[in-house]
């Protein structure tokens, strides 16, 4: 797993060496976000590593109930196994015929009940810290298309802009398939960032796995989550819940850079994304010809 | 449980003693196409979900094949493919687990079980078999035509709403649940009829076994819960087709209301999948234990408290929908309560196998599985029900191998082990025992390959529903549809057992299975004659 890592991390590296000389032209304020890569790796077994405390309490939460459960589970699997061994036809050949127990009856309805209990608190203290965004520094709207996102800075007025999926045969080296995107969310590390999370025509799904976030974007409606990005680095999401024939085509990259480096990239993003006046980074195959109709929305 | 006396039973064991009665051999028209004969019924029932489970294997062999390699073209769109999963899930649920379980079985073993001649209304019986075969053609159509229903089995609009789910197959998926729906509700009804009114003189509720126990609250489900997925499906045909806006938020309506309404009816419906399947897995474990069920009354109340508690946590399936915080705990802490009647019924198990004298059949190997990956699905079920953990957990790849695990290797191996069961004397040939077992080892090892590593796939973060992913879900995706494809092949040595089984000479005792084997179904010779009880039994 180190190596898969190690290898992405190299690569990675790479990228942003090569990229250097294109750099300097545009003086990518995000650059330094490179250095961290937080995407999921091959054979990978357990959640990614946290970036967000939220995603922390989740770890914590989610190691807490499975080894409950793993404890029930291999509990019951033991029971069973010695049960086949003592009581099969071979080792017991005339069957007891009892039905009634209550001791044991009470036991496993009670140890069960504490069991859920042990489970219950913790878990009601996690679900009231999700929701709890209040007093962000910033909030960034995250609107839902079909099949793109968009996200719009509130509190930087007229900074609003889309975000497409790098399609197959576009991709540059160190960009990841499936993932990376043309123009990230970027937010500065260590601020709670307000997520108002809606759609404008279809349900999307709003999903950072390595932040612990996710909401349904609903049109008619905002549902809110939050971050905190720690570390500097690049993070990914994708669209969670279906919405048509590029469900699979509308990732989520966010970028977390110092404070800094975010006042930069506000100032040549300001410049550049006023109301949408780049060319969109259209799909192209093997997605289907629907994206087109985008072209319509942005002008 | 009961013991029974049916001391003149021979007089009916002759096979074509019912042309006496009145009926001339009926014709295979009237026979199979009119029928009013509960196991007549019941034999098309377990046949369409033969033909429903080919359909949705079929479909979900294509899916795995898609998901083999990142980057796969066996599917040439995204279009395809969404319709390939709607239909997946439509049809495994509909047509194939409900079939199977409730129609087939119950129909069949319900009445034998408490000692009636028939279902309370016979056309009635045979009118919901039919909504059910209207309804599957509606749901090929959906799949079929055009671009295909593309919405996933849970229909969310505004993705199936007639903006962005243009065509008529949407129309022709929708409607196919109303179609399912009906029969189903008259199924309900004339179980609850049937299990309330005809029981023998002496089988007391409490006297009942335990699978006519798991379809009387099965029908109350049913009876409860498809009125509200067809009220939710009527508003959704209505915003498609005559200009309404129930779920259009520029109509003032709220595509969330949809949600509610959905799992009002979805939740109930997981229920509706897995009790039938409890009541067969006390049977088999029972019998082949050669011990009676271990606190019978217990495993009977459990599963009304399932059905009851089943209906006032739907929205954990919605905890990312927007709902509010305290509506997040408190259906978190009423899902986790049904942990504990369902650990009355695996504990309940256990103990029906303590000091039993075990032999490991085929049936009883299916059970020992259920309970088993049962207990799996249900612990993951209990990580998903908390709401904090389920905002990562949501519709990733965790939630799919946890559904399955409790569907594909739960009630599937209920299906199996109540098939191996009761085939004997549906048909009166014994199953090769030996192609049994190796039917059993064969889709055990399949399917946990399949499932399994998708927990990882969904704590790395791989979402559902999706023909393409990153390159790094490449692995465990791999290993998956290998596994996918040992299942798929394990349904040909069940096609072989069935031939062998329709081929077979051998002839069955009424009570094959021997001691453990107590339900009034075993009184009856094998195959069980046209008319079961024209004698009415007692129990004492």
């Amino acid at each position: 797993m180190k190596r898969v890592f190690g290898q992405i991390f190299g690569v990675v590296l790479l990228a942003g060496l090569f990229s250097h000389a294109a750099l300097a032209q545009t003086a990518d304020p995000t650059a330094a976000a490179n250095a961290y890569v937080n995407a999921p790796h091959n054979w990978q077994m357990w959640f990614p590593e946290a970036g967000s405390p939220m995603q922390e309490k989740i770890d914590w939460l989610m190691k807490y109930v499975l080894w409950i459960m793993a404890g029930i589970v291999a509990f019951v699997g033991g029971l069973m196994v010695y049960v086949m061994l003592r009581f099969n036809a071979r080792a017991n050949k005339t069957p007891a015929l009892f039905t009634h127990n209550t001791l044991v009856e009470v036991i496993w309805i009670v140890i069960p009940t504490l069991l859920l209990a042990v489970i219950i608190v913790p878990s009601i203290s996690l679900i009231y810290y999700e929701a709890d965004d209040s007093n962000p520094y910033m909030t960034i709207d995250a609107v839902g298309h079909q099949w793109y996102w968009e996200y719009k800075y509130e509190s930087t007025p007229g900074l609003d802009y889309t975000s497409y999926m790098i399609p197959d045969d576009k991709l540059q080296p160190g960009d990841i398939r499936r993932l990376t995107v043309d123009h990230p969310i970027v937010v500065p590390v260590g601020k709670k960032i307000k997520f108002n999370i809606s759609s404008t025509d279809v349900l999307h799904g709003f999903y950072l796995p390595s932040l612990g976030v996710q909401r349904y974007a609903i049109p008619g409606t905002v549902v809110t989550s939050w971050t905190i990005i720690p570390k500097v680095g690049t993070y990914y999401g994708e669209c969670n819940q279906i919405c048509g024939v590029n469900h699979d085509a509308m990732p989520i990259e966010i970028k977390a850079v110092s404070m800094d480096d975010y006042l930069a990239w506000v100032k040549v993003a300001q410049a550049n994304y006023v109301m949408n006046s780049f060319a969109p980074n259209l799909l192209s195959s093997p997605m289907p010809v629907n994206q087109f109709a985008d072209l319509a929305v942005v002008k | 449980m009961s013991s029974t006396t049916h001391d003149d039973h021979n007089t009916h064991a002759a096979h074509d003693a019912h042309g006496e009665h009145g009926h001339a051999k009926p014709s295979f028209v009237r026979r199979w196409l009119m029928s009013t004969n509960h196991k007549d019924i019941g034999t098309l029932y377990i046949t369409s979900a033969v033909i429903g489970g080919c359909v949705g294997g079929i479909l979900s062999m294509i899916m795995r094949a898609q998901l083999m390699y990142p980057h796969n073209h066996i599917v040439s769109s995204g279009t395809e493919w969404n319709a390939i999963i709607t239909a997946h899930g439509l049809i495994m649920i509909f047509w194939m687990v409900m079939p199977a379980l409730i129609g087939g079985f119950g129909n069949w073993f319900v009445p034998m079980m408490i000692g009636a001649p028939d279902m309370a209304f016979p056309r009635l019986n045979n009118m919901s078999f039919w909504f059910l075969v209207m309804g599957f053609i509606f749901v090929m159509l959906g799949l079929l035509i055009g671009d295909g229903t593309g919405a996933g089995w849970t229909i969310y609009p505004p993705l199936d709403n007639a903006k962005f789910s243009p065509g008529i197959a949407t129309d022709f998926s929708l409607f196919s649940l109303h179609l399912a729906g009906i029969s189903s509700l008259l199924g309900a009804i004339n179980f609850i009829a049937t299990i309330l009114n005809m029981r023998a003189p002496g089988m007391t509720m409490h006297k009942m076994p335990l699978f006519c126990w798991a379809i009387l609250v099965t029908a109350f489900l049913l009876l409860l819960a498809i009125p509200v997925l067809a009220g939710a499906v009527t508003m959704l045909i209505m915003d498609r087709n005559f200009g309404t806006s129930f779920f259009e938020p520029s109509g003032g309506g709220d595509p969330v209301l949809f949600q509610h309404l959905f799992w009002f009816f979805g939740h109930p419906e997981v229920y509706i999948m897995i009790l039938p399947a409890f009541g067969i897995i006390s049977h088999v474990v029972s019998t082949f234990s050669k011990k009676p069920v271990f606190g019978y009354l217990g495993m009977a109340y459990a599963m009304v408290i399932i059905g009851f508690v089943g209906f006032v946590v739907w929205a954990h399936h919605m905890f990312i929908s927007g709902i509010s915080t305290d509506s997040r705990i408190y259906f978190e802490v009423a899902t986790l309560v049904i942990a504990v009647p369902t650990g009355i019924k695996i504990f309940s198990w256990i103990a029906t196998m303590w000091g039993g004298s075990i032999e490991f059949k085929t049936p009883m190997l299916w059970a020992i599985g259920f309970i088993f990956l049962f207990v799996i699905g249900g612990a993951t079920g209990v990580v998903l029900a908390n709401a904090g953990l389920d905002q990562e957990l949501h519709n990733d790849y965790f939630l799919i191998a946890h559904f399955h695990y409790v569907l594909s290797l739960g009630a599937v191996f209920a299906i199996f082990a109540g098939f191996y069961y009761w085939i004997g004397k549906m048909s009166g040939h014994p199953y090769p025992e030996f192609w049994g077992k190796v039917h059993f080892w064969t889709t055990f090892v399949g399917v946990n390959l399949t499932f399994f590593p998708q927990h990882f796939l969904g704590l790395a973060g791989m979402p559902r529903r999706y023909p393409d992913y990153p390159d790094a879900f490449a692995g465990w995706n791999f290993v998956s549809s290998v596994g996918a494809m040992i299942s798929g092949a394990s349904t040909a040595v069940f096609f072989y057992i069935l031939y062998r089984i329709f081929t077979s000479k051998e002839k069955l005792a009424d009570n094959y299975w021997g001691e453990g084997a107590t339900t009034l179904e075993w009184a009856v010779p094998s195959p069980a004659p046209h008319h079961t009880f024209e004698d009415v039994p007692v129990i004492q």
